[in-house]
Parts: C-alpha cells; sequence; structure tokens
C-alpha cells in the first residue's frame, strides 16, 4: 500500500513526489511514456538531444535571490540553485510592424523600451506594473477579472496593450483572446519582471535533478505504466488499475494527466463533460544549423512576432496560423561554453482537429509542406537562416497529444482552472497545467502547493 | 530534550529549509518572520520537518506558537522532554 500513487512524471508530479517522500511517504510516480516529463521533456532523433516545449525557463533569478517563485521551489524541494544550471537570456524582443520592444530579465530595459516606443504611456505603463507586481496570487477582487478589460483601463495605446498580450499569450494563455488578470499578473511577472533563462544541456538537466532527489528520498517511479483506470468504491479511489491489469493501493492519488482525463480514468462522465475542452495548440519547426546563429547576424534570445497591429490568440481556421510566432534560439544564452550546434525553433498556433484528420501520409506532407511556410514566415523577422540547416524536426498538436496524452494537444491546460486541486473524490486530486500555474516553474509550483495542502496535512 | 537541545535542533532545521539564511544572528525573542526571509510554505515545512524528525504531531491552531525561537522552544519543550536527542 503507497501513502500516494501519482499519475504523471511531468514536472508537476516529479515535483509533488519530491515533496511528499522527503516527508516519509511511500509514494509511486506512474508514467505512461518511456520518458519523463510529459509536457516538458525531451527526445533523441538522429544522434542529437532535442527538447520539446522549452524555450526557456521563465521565473528566472539570479543566486542568492530569496523571493519569488523560482527561490522558493528551489527551497521546497531542497535543491541549490546552481543545480538547474540556469543561463540567463541575451536579449529579446516582441516584433509588431513598424514597432519593435527589446527586453531583457531587468524590467528597466523593458520600461525605457516601452517608454521610447510609447512615450505617452510612461506613466501608465508605471501603472500596470505597479498593478501587476502588486498582484497577491492569494488575493481576490480583480483576480478573475478579463485581462484584456483592466489593461485597455491602464494603457491607452491599443497597440502597446497587443504587444504585451502577445508573449504573455504565447508563454500561459489556455484561452483564445483573454486570460484571468491574476494570471497575466504572474505570467507578465514570470517573463518581464523576473526574467528568461536555460540551461546548457536544456530540459535534461532539470529532469535529472528532479528524478535523481525523487530516487534519492525513496521514490518510485514506473515508466512504460500506463493507468487504466482508478477503481471507486463510495467517495473515494480505492485503487489504481493499471493498463497492465495490475492493481496498486494508495491511501491518495494526485493525477498531474489533466482534469478531463482524470475525470475519464475514475468513470466520472459528468465531472468530464462538464468541463470544457482547451481550444488552442500549436506547432513547432525545429532548425539545426551548422553554425551558431549569431554569425548569421541573430543574436536574439526570443522573438515574438505578428504582422498586424491586432494580435489574434485563437484556434486557427486552417492547419496553422503564420500571422504570429515564437522564435527561439536556444543558443542566444549567456553560457560558459557555446551548444554543440545552432538550433533555431519557430513556434506558431496550430489547429488540433485538422491536423488530427489528417492521415499517415497526409499528415507527412502537411508537415514538409508546412515546415517551409512556417520557416517563409519567420524570417521576415529574423536573418535568413535556411541555407546553414542541416537537420530539421517538427511537432503538431497530435504530437503532443500522443506524448503527453493531454486532451487537444493543449499544452497550458484547460482554460478553467481547478485551484484548490480537489476533485469530487476524498483522496483524489490534480495538479499540473490544469490546477493553476503553467510552464516550467508554474508546474512545479503547482505539483509542490497541492502536495502540501492536500497530501502531507495528515 | 533540553531547552538548548531544541533550539539547536530548530536551528538545524532552519538551515535546511533556508540554506541561504545567516542563522549567527537569530535574535531568539523576535519573531522568525521578521528576521528572516520565509514565506508560509517554509513555515509549514517547519511544522513537518519536526514531525518528520522528532515524530511530534503539532496541531494547525498551535501554529501561531512557533512565531520565534523562544516562543517555539518553550512550546516544544514539554512535547519533546521523552525525546531522545539525535
Amino acid at each position: 500500500m503507497y501513502d500516494t500513487i501519482i499519475i504523471g512524471a511531468g514536472m508537476s508530479g516529479l515535483a509533488a513526489g519530491i515533496r511528499l517522500a522527503h516527508f516519509d511517504q511511500r509514494v509511486c510516480i506512474l508514467e505512461r511514456h518511456s520518458t519523463i516529463g510529459g509536457l516538458n521533456s525531451f527526445y533523441r532523433l538522429g544522434g542529437r538531444n532535442y527538447d520539446v516545449g522549452l524555450h526557456a525557463v521563465t521565473n528566472y533569478a539570479p543566486k542568492g535571490t530569496r523571493r519569488g517563485p523560482l527561490a522558493r521551489l528551489l527551497r521546497q524541494l531542497r535543491l541549490k540553485w546552481d543545480e538547474f544550471g540556469l543561463a540567463p537570456q541575451v536579449g529579446s524582443a516582441i516584433v509588431f510592424p513598424g514597432v519593435r520592444l527589446n527586453f531583457t530579465n531587468d524590467i528597466e530595459r523593458f520600461t525605457s523600451e516601452v517608454n521610447r516606443s510609447f512615450p505617452r504611456q510612461k506613466d501608465n505603463f508605471q501603472r500596470l506594473l505597479a498593478e501587476v507586481i502588486d498582484y497577491d496570487q492569494l488575493g481576490t477582487g480583480r483576480s478573475s477579472l478579463s485581462a484584456r478589460k483592466i489593461v485597455a483601463q491602464i494603457i491607452d495605446d491599443p497597440l502597446l496593450v497587443e504587444m504585451i498580450f502577445c508573449p504573455v499569450s504565447y508563454y500561459g494563455g489556455a484561452r483564445e483572446h483573454d486570460m484571468d488578470f491574476g494570471q497575466f499578473s504572474i505570467l507578465f511577472r514570470s517573463i518581464f519582471v523576473e526574467g528568461l533563462a536555460r540551461p546548457l544541456d536544456g530540459i535534461r538537466l532539470i529532469l535529472k535533478k528532479l528524478v535523481r532527489k525523487f530516487k534519492s528520498l525513496g521514490g518510485e517511479l514506473r515508466l512504460k505504466t500506463g493507468v487504466d483506470r482508478i477503481a471507486v468504491s463510495g467517495s473515494a479511489a480505492e485503487k489504481v488499475v493499471l493498463e497492465d491489469g495490475a492493481e496498486l493501493v494508495a491511501r491518495r492519488v494526485l493525477s498531474s494527466a489533466g482534469w478531463r482525463e482524470t475525470m475519464r480514468l475514475c468513470g466520472n462522465v459528468d465531472g468530464r463533460n462538464r468541463s470544457p475542452e482547451s481550444s488552442l495548440s500549436f506547432v513547432e519547426a525545429i532548425s539545426v544549423l551548422d553554425r551558431e546563429p549569431r554569425l548569421l547576424g541573430y543574436d536574439r534570445t526570443i522573438v515574438f512576432f505578428n504582422d498586424s497591429e491586432k494580435f489574434r490568440y485563437k484556434n486557427p481556421v486552417g492547419l496553422i496560423d503564420l500571422e504570429s510566432g515564437v522564435i527561439c534560439s536556444p543558443n542566444n544564452f549567456v553560457y560558459n561554453e557555446p551548444l554543440a550546434e545552432g538550433m533555431m525553433r519557430i513556434t506558431a498556433l496550430a489547429n488540433y482537429d485538422r491536423w488530427a484528420a489528417l492521415d499517415g501520409d497526409a499528415y507527412r506532407l502537411a508537415k514538409l509542406g508546412w515546415y517551409d511556410r512556417m520557416i517563409a514566415s519567420a524570417v521576415r523577422f529574423v536573418p535568413d537562416f535556411r541555407s546553414a540547416v542541416i537537420a530539421t524536426d517538427m511537432f503538431t498538436p497530435t504530437t503532443i497529444h500522443r506524448f503527453t496524452g493531454h486532451e487537444r494537444g493543449a499544452i497550458y491546460g484547460a482554460p478553467e482552472k481547478r485551484l484548490d486541486g480537489r476533485t469530487h473524490l476524498d483522496n483524489l486530486f490534480i495538479c499540473g497545467t490544469d490546477q493553476g500555474l503553467v510552464g516550467i516553474i508554474g508546474a512545479i509550483i503547482s505539483g509542490i502547493t497541492i502536495a502540501n495542502r492536500h497530501l502531507l496535512r495528515v | 530534550m533540553t531547552g538548548a537541545d531544541i533550539r539547536e535542533a530548530i536551528v538545524d532545521i532552519l538551515s535546511d529549509i533556508a540554506p541561504d539564511e545567516d542563522l549567527g544572528d537569530l535574535k531568539p525573542d523576535i519573531a522568525f518572520r521578521d528576521q528572516l526571509d520565509l514565506d508560509s510554505m517554509d513555515f509549514l515545512d517547519i511544522v513537518m520537518e519536526l514531525r518528520k524528525r522528532y515524530r511530534i504531531q503539532i496541531p494547525e491552531e498551535d501554529y501561531p506558537r512557533l512565531a520565534s525561537m523562544d516562543s517555539t522552544v518553550q512550546y516544544l519543550e514539554p512535547l519533546m522532554k521523552e525525546i531522545q536527542k539525535a
């Protein structure tokens, strides 16, 4: 009998596992895939390591910082800052027609860029910063109000509003067009006030540290172990039945598989159907280059682009939306040594249903054609790197679904979050993107928070 | 465990929870909150480390008693009297 069974060895599941194992619980993490990481995993192809999902870790804070989400999670997991090997970004930009706002991990830089391009918004931007910085996650009031509405009340230049929403949406927006002001504040802080960073070895480093820690505390991890269902008795989860028929018993179950999937696992059809599905997903075109992007004249870490004045963050009508996107070069962080190869990653909004409707050959052809179009779209905003490309890979919404099990290729979870992590069962809880926070740091904090709140108190 | 032992045990726990803090200068009669950069999650960890290391249960309504080193030691002394120092 386990104290807690955790479904999913992604960031939130691993973090929760560490907390529980540290306080002497018998914990088992079940992962259906052959490797850990979930939405922030890694894979090997053609002799190269690729990160899934990771452009950058947000919420960067330099070593020695005591406050903020990164410091908090390091303390909670009893990890040292050095263990994540975070190298800060070189510098990024938001690029719309006619306006470019550069930003770094120093909020002053972004502020002066905003002041330069939008001088009339100087005081307004200060007010927005104050609101966002003061926002307390635990507070009520403005948290569930429309971010679009509130920001538009403070910033009266619509173009600046659109430009701000571009990175914030791409790095955490689960809903079309808008989000809660609470979410907005958390995401804005994580990108602009705190900042972006990346370990030299990518997400593997962070995952390896988490798994190592978990196992060293006596935690059990089972890969290639899918859950078939959660057997319910009365108002409690009684057993976890695996795909191979084996039955595991635990006092409590924590699922990071997503709300709808978790409801499906315990046969709660109502609970599943009443919860709206996510409607947003993405594609990513990855290009390996024979040299550092810097040598091609590209030294930005991330470029968020939009080719018109209005930023439309919604499910595209076609397979992919080329109007906006995110261009990331993993090379352009302040590492102690360069990466082995150059790399450019282009992300764009994609329609899950359309991709899912393509059969084998049509799917492969579509990937080839759209890879070309995505790169052509990106080189409107960055130097043309196409002649330096030596290898490519591409993932689509169906790839995301296939490897993570998350419905419709959602990477930021359901539009409505379950902040308390509770379900209809007394001893079943959820964590991860459907619970509250998203991204690497967000998911880790989610796992920690739910473990603390529900699984560690006797 | 004596009062001094308990004091040492608390410092040990604090150094595990907040390794970046300078505990050498810790004032016993001033709230931890006012001297160290601890948040509510860290405070909960003090309680949980006490349970993990010494098997003592502290009810939630007693958490405010752990405000400072002096008040913590005072609260824990009767609970930890019989416990052997690790």
